[in-house]
């Protein structure tokens, strides 16, 4: 197996070794907990208010807008790195055309800004 | 690190190795902020002492505690979808666990060795983001639920400014591999002054401070704590939470300080290293073998440096409101890291 794919291997084992201890310890956990369950137990925490309708309700809009403007600068972002790293490679041609490429897309913020989107109505 | 002391280990040999030293890299850390800064510095920060009667100083607390959570009943809401509800916690912490595999302690005390390391401890870094989201929502609860999307949309506003920083020290070390930016930046000089390194804090400094603020959010650490305000939310995302589930919770948050932490002090502070001109080292292959143990070491200092300003933070500044801290990030950090950007590539090219 390549150097590249055992290191991914290794993260598996993290992972495994991760789930290995949170069961260990959640078996512990069930062997010396107690369990009394009842009714009034089991509602939802609401500050001692009965609940009112659904746990699960309508969020807002807004965090859809900061949502689709993550992807965009995460976008950017991939984009960036690798230039980064063979920078001295590109030289000056390298560094117009990114610093191009940035400016287009902090148009898009400054867009953003200037419609109020940014703005935590 | 395929021979260790002189003996070929085999495969399963260093995997065992590794992820052993991979639990304690992340449970040591927790544990000894927890002890530290959360029971003792917070507690002289509020003129009072902290726990004292568990062992010298209460310095065995931390094994009290994990025995009374072992004893909590395990409560699950009657509404709640409980397959999720239990898988929650758990995504959080393998999370933990996924991120400190990229972080070197040593010249061969690697787990591992990615090209774009990078790329993947900010790529993983923001997994727990939905291990939060999924907490929040499978709970049936309208504190849980506000909490979980609140967390979801401070972590993605914030995790763009840790990236953006990030790149500066790219630029600067042309390298996405964390050993190759520890490396860099104990074989460069800065002023010509050849016995300091480059540690890419003193360069990087804009870089350092937007990620280090970053890191607070990324954390939810006040004054970032809007997820889990307890005077409006109760404890957010984790208010259905009880016993060993929300430990789990507890102990993947200061984890994920700790390592973190680790990942700041490989980019901007030199990781495990010291200066190589110090004792005349020019690769990472000539350096000698003793720095296995003493990078640990080091690395463990600067964490606990670092974890040290995070909570001294922490303890100091009220918390911000949810409007305030999604204009920071969007109209104040963004900008000036790509600012930061376009200044670090000029210099780059133009010196």
């Amino acid at each position: 197996m390549s150097l590249f794919l055992r290191d991914y291997l290794t993260v598996v084992w993290f992972g495994l070794a991760a789930l290995v201890l949170a069961g260990l310890l959640l078996g512990i956990a069930a062997a010396v907990r107690p369990s009394r369950p009842n009714a009034e137990k089991l509602i939802a925490y609401e500050s001692g208010v009965d609940p009112v309708g659904m746990g699960w309700s309508q969020s807002q809009v807004r965090y859809y807008v900061f949502a689709l403007l993550f992807v965009i600068f995460d976008v950017e972002a991939v984009f960036i790195f690798p230039w980064a790293t063979a920078m001295e490679r590109y030289g000056w041609f390298g560094l117009v055309t990114m610093l191009i490429f940035i400016v287009l897309l902090l148009d898009g913020l400054v867009y953003a800004w200037k419609r109020g989107l940014l703005r935590w109505v | 690190m395929t021979s260790l002391l002189a003996v070929e280990v085999p495969y399963w040999g260093q995997s065992l190795l590794r992820v052993l030293g991979g639990i304690v890299a992340v449970l040591l850390p927790a544990g000894t902020i927890v002890y530290v800064f959360l029971f003792k510095m917070m507690s002289f920060m509020q003129s009072r002492l902290g726990p004292m009667e568990a062992g010298p100083y209460g310095s065995m607390q931390l094994l009290a505690e994990v025995g009374k959570w072992l004893q909590k009943e395990d409560i699950i809401p009657e509404n709640a979808d409980r397959v999720t509800f239990k898988m929650a916690p758990l995504i959080v912490l393998v999370s933990t666990f996924l991120l400190v595999v990229v972080v070197p302690f040593g010249p061969d005390a690697l787990m591992t060795d990615f090209q774009a390391g990078i790329y993947y401890a900010l790529a993983i870094g923001s997994v727990s983001v939905i291990g939060i989201l999924v907490a929040g929502w499978s709970s049936a609860n309208k504190y849980s639920l506000l909490g979980g999307l609140r967390a979801a949309g401070q972590l993605i506003a914030y995790e763009l400014p840790m990236v953006l920083a990030a790149v500066g020290v790219v630029i600067q070390a042309g390298s996405m591999n964390l050993q190759q930016i520890v490396v860099a930046q104990n074989t460069y000089e800065i002023f010509g002054l050849d016995w300091i390194g480059m540690p890419f804090v003193i360069t990087q400094c804009v870089g350092f401070v937007i990620f280090m603020i970053a890191v607070q959010a990324e954390l939810t650490q006040p004054p970032f704590d809007m997820p889990i305000a307890e005077s409006e939310l109760v404890s957010g995302y984790m208010t259905e939470y009880s016993g060993f589930r929300f430990l789990t919770f507890f102990i993947a948050e200061f984890a994920t300080a700790g390592v973190f932490a680790f990942i700041a002090s490989v980019l901007f502070l030199g990781g495990w290293g010291v200066p190589f001109s110090w004792f005349g080292w020019d690769t990472v292959d000539s350096v000698d073998n003793w720095m296995n143990v003493v990078g640990p070491i080091i690395m463990l200092t600067k964490m606990m440096l670092l974890v040290g300003i995070i909570m001294w933070v922490r303890f100091t500044y009220p918390r911000f409101r949810e409007d305030q801290l999604q204009q920071f990030a969007w109209k104040v950090l963004i900008p000036v890291s790509i600012l930061n950007i376009g200044v670090t590539a000029i210099l780059k090219v133009a010196v």
